[in-house]
């Protein structure tokens, strides 16, 4: 049922053209109205081979609406092909189509044959939100455009973990996760971001298995591959950040692997050894800066929800005050991710909130005595809460706005320390 | 066309103006077509995205101080309000007030699109204003709920039996026109109908339509020397402000396509004159503007003395820097507001216009007049190849392939970018005051000669990356997705 979205966290399902933008040379063909990519689309890192005003888009009218909009989507694919040089081609399709009820998918039946492989996800707006989006993407390649292999490649691992755009890091983590296991001596697979694309993309049957780092968007994508492609998965809830869960994630997935213990624990020794260098360093500016209390709060999806407050909880030593998950998690997801934040080192177990209302929200961190400056790290409307109630503020969700994330990463043991460094850019904004 | 206050709806411009989105030509036979009534769109079988008419309407109503916009769809309709937010902020910390107005979605899902939600969206009504208290409540459609047929007006009528302020229903349904703009005729008529009141006394305010009145400051020190003073609209405007619309002076606007359907509404309703020149872009266009507003105002000789004391300031520096500037090729993009406005400006600048698109074209504006940007043209014996097109960037690839211009200028957020990726300089032109008057006239030809002057970075991008379309487009002609006529 319809419900306030007030400082609104997600797009729609739609939104998931920004998964297919983030696979090198794949391009989204739009069965929609003519605005949903301008909308939709991220202002923000878009200019890559392909950007949204390069989608082709059926534009549809209002002759569409009543007559059907399936000639138009035959001749706009039709001659992508011709004008759009790209290695894949998504056809997604918007609340319009999906509701008068165009069969796309008989469309792009057509098109098996052609030079290029053209695919369809069903994106419907109001099917769901663009983490709901992002796995019908995922789940549309596994479909249409995987079968399982003959050969395991071994040691070949296919890593899934950012929603690309909408976790806005996504650039930077993909590339030190691709980084930390290269350094178990195993090969990892990426579908997104620099240099990887359709090959990689093709890929994906061989691997020797899935691994998935967050704690409920891809979990579908998992079972799907599992059942099709006979993958195995190793599902790891938590977006490992700073040295505590950076090398809990390597002896996890090194014993998953066959990683032989030695190996693992030598590369956790060198890098905690490295990552405490600066820590040791740095350390007194940590307890001497008057304006930083203990308690923070977190507004965020799950997946950066958890993997920051275990950062600050278990690396940092701070304490939880509520944590806020705003990525409208499927009820069957709750409990489950709700369990992830009661690890916590101490037995401390953090308060989990799941709520989509920024108004509530606001509401409960102004009610909420933090004993000091709350630490406040969320999306951009935080802004506001975080002055009313003297916080430091952080914008580490969507939506981020007046800052530029490039290629940097909160993820892994320099992720952890890059995380230290914007919180105290901050903190050292005031003396008391 | 008679504009009707009495329904929330409104016709698009393409059934009000007989706009186009699609034609290739030039600019003589684009508006001898238009005046002789012969002129006829194309569809396109190929397009590319281009932009949500809902986007433009919202935006402009959502900027108008405390108030609340109900945008009822799934959460990818109303995804724009963070940026909303943040622009909002922005804009009003610059002029230093504070700017509380909210961007609500209401997240629809697919039992909604089976069984309605309509109590849900007067709850949302009804919750938002108790929780915000806004002065004016603004609730929009959308392609699901237009194609289900939600009846929002009778929602809006329910609420209104419960809320003291005005709430208005604004019919925002994407697939409806494939011109944005119709976005910027809706948000207008919302304001017409809902808020503006019959006049009591006469001010001397001039209403200014603009989109975040960057140049507030001066304009409001010029129009001292006529004894007016301008209420910027929509960014940063108080509901205040709105109802008394009616008592102005007149009303002017920065952008033609931006303005027409207030200022046509206000003349028709109310009796307030509409300014109807070349926008105040360039030479021509602020001294032909301004010595209109004169004229209304009853301020000539002020206007006129005004005139001459800062042309004293501004012509010979203007002149100084055409000479560097002559001869340079254009091709330039953007909506019919500017595209013929600016290429009256660069004519002006000693610059060839080579090509100029149009993101659409109105045929005629209300008063049955060919767009006053073309005539000017016309008159004054400027022509060049032209076309219209709901920004399809394989089209400008294609034209700039073909002319390699010394220059591209856009105005729409993406555009530029491709320009320089086939080492085309690019001038973003998208600050609506960037040519106003003489003194951004001259700023504006600096900005166009440091960029000609300096082109690493376009080079330094252009051969290092690979272009997304195909050669065989490169090789075709730019109409060739054109098809038969559609109205």
């Amino acid at each position: 049922m319809a419900k306030i979205l007030d400082k609104q966290r997600y797009k729609c399902a739609m939104s998931a053209m920004q998964t297919v933008q983030a696979i090198d040379r794949a391009i989204p063909i739009l069965h929609s109205g003519p605005g949903c990519a301008q909308k939709l689309s991220s202002s923000s890192g878009s200019s890559g081979y392909f950007s949204p005003n390069i989608y082709p888009c059926t534009s549809i009218n209002e002759k569409d609406v009543v007559f059907g909009g399936v000639k138009k989507l035959e001749s706009t694919i039709r001659h992508s092909l011709d004008v759009i040089d790209a290695d894949l081609y998504v056809v997604l399709t918007g609340c319009i189509p999906e509701i008068v009820g165009d069969n796309t998918e008989e469309v792009v039946e057509g098109f098996k044959d052609a030079k290029k492989p053209v695919i369809y996800a069903s994106t419907a707006g109001f099917k769901g939100n663009n983490y709901k989006g992002h796995e019908e993407v995922i789940d549309s390649i596994v479909d249409q455009l995987l079968e399982p292999s003959d050969i395991r490649v071994k040691n070949l691992v296919n890593i899934w973990a950012d929603v690309p755009y909408q976790n806005e890091f996504w650039h930077g983590n993909f590339r030190e996760l691709e980084r930390l296991i290269e350094k178990l001596g195993l090969v990892p697979n990426i579908i997104f971001g620099y240099n990887k694309g359709l090959s990689n993309v093709k890929k994906i049957p061989a691997a020797q298995f899935n691994l998935l780092i967050s704690p409920w968007v891809g979990l579908n994508n998992m079972k799907k591959m599992e059942q099709k492609l006979k993958i195995p998965y190793l599902h790891y809830p938590t977006l490992p950040i700073g040295a505590f869960e950076t090398s809990k994630f390597l002896r996890t997935v090194g014993r998953y692997a066959g990683v032989p213990e030695e190996k693992v624990e030598a590369i956790i020794e060198e890098q905690e050894a490295y990552y405490y260098y600066y820590i040791e360093r740095y350390a007194d500016l940590f307890l001497e800066t008057r304006v930083m209390s203990k308690q923070f709060t977190v507004v965020s999806d799950a997946h950066y929800a958890l993997g920051i407050t275990k950062f600050l909880v278990n690396d940092l030593g701070l304490y939880p005050a509520k944590q806020f998950v705003v990525d409208d998690t499927p009820k069957g997801n709750q409990e489950a991710v709700s369990s992830y934040f009661k690890d916590l080192n101490y037995g401390i177990e953090a308060e989990v909130s799941f709520e989509t209302d920024g108004y509530k929200i606001h509401n409960e961190i102004k009610a909420h005595d933090y004993h000091g400056y709350p630490l406040i790290l969320g999306g951009y409307w935080e802004k506001e809460v975080a002055k009313q109630t003297n916080a430091h503020f952080l914008n580490v969700s969507w939506p981020v706005n007046e800052r530029l994330i490039m290629n940097s990463y909160y993820v892994g043991y320099d992720g952890g320390l890059k995380l230290i460094e914007d919180i105290y850019s901050v903190a050292k904004t005031r003396f008391n | 066309m008679a504009i009707n206050l009495s329904s929330s709806n409104l016709a698009t411009r393409e059934n009000r103006l007989g706009s186009i989105t699609g034609y290739v030509g030039d600019l003589h036979d684009l508006a001898s077509q238009s005046r002789c009534g012969s002129l006829k769109g194309c569809g396109r079988c190929f397009s590319q995205s281009s932009t949500c008419l809902s986007g433009c309407a919202l935006s402009q109503l959502g900027g108008i101080r405390d108030v609340a916009v109900i945008h009822h769809g799934p959460s990818g309709c109303s995804a724009t309000a963070s940026s909303q937010y943040v622009v909002t902020n922005q804009v009003a910390a610059k002029r230093g007030v504070v700017n509380k107005s909210v961007y609500i979605g209401t997240d629809m899902d697919e039992n909604d699109t089976i069984f309605g939600s309509t109590e849900a969206l007067l709850n949302i009504i009804l919750e938002v204003n108790r929780r915000y208290q806004p002065k004016v409540i603004f609730v929009s459609s959308s392609c699901a709920t237009g194609i289900i047929g939600e009846d929002i007006d009778s929602v809006v009528e329910e609420a209104k039996e419960q809320i003291s302020v005005p709430v208005i229903a604004v019919h925002c349904e994407g697939f409806k026109s494939r011109i944005w703009a119709t976005g910027f005729d809706i948000s207008d008529h919302a304001v017409l109908s809902g808020i503006v009141k019959p006049p009591k006394e006469k001010r001397n305010t001039i209403n200014f339509k603009n989109f975040f009145e960057s140049a507030r400051d001066e304009i409001k020190e010029m129009f001292k020397h006529f004894d007016l003073d301008p209420i910027f609209l929509y960014a940063n405007a108080t509901i205040e402000e709105l109802e008394h619309l009616s008592e102005s002076v007149a009303t002017t606007c920065i952008c033609g396509t931006l303005g027409n359907y207030l200022g046509n509404g206000l003349e028709e309703a109310y009796g307030v004159p509409y300014i109807r020149t070349i926008n105040p872009l360039g030479i021509a266009g602020f001294e032909t503007w301004l010595k209109e507003i004169g004229r209304v105002a009853g301020k000539l000789p002020q206007v006129l003395a005004y005139i001459e004391e800062q042309r004293s300031i501004y012509i010979p520096q203007i002149e100084e820097v055409k000479k560097e500037l002559k001869g340079l090729k254009a091709v330039l993009g953007m909506g019919p507001g500017y595209t013929f406005e600016v290429s009256r400006v660069l004519n002006e600048l000693g610059m060839e216009v080579v090509w100029a698109l149009a993101w659409h074209y109105d045929k005629k504006y209300e008063n049955g007049e060919v767009p006053p940007a073309m005539s000017y043209l016309l008159d004054n014996d400027i022509n060049f190849e032209a076309s219209v097109a709901d920004q399809q960037n394989f089209e400008v690839m294609n034209i700039l392939n073909k002319y390699q211009p010394d220059l591209y200028l856009s105005r729409h957020p993406g555009s530029t970018v491709w320009a320089i990726k086939q080492g085309i300089p690019a001038v973003y032109v998208a600050d609506e005051y960037m040519i106003f008057g003489y003194k951004h006239t001259l700023e504006f030809a600096h900005t166009v000669l440091d960029t000609v002057r300096n082109r690493s970075f376009e080079q330094n991008l252009a051969k290092r990356v690979k272009l997304p379309y195909t050669d065989w487009w490169y090789q075709q002609e730019v109409g060739s997705f054109l098809e038969e006529a559609i109205s």
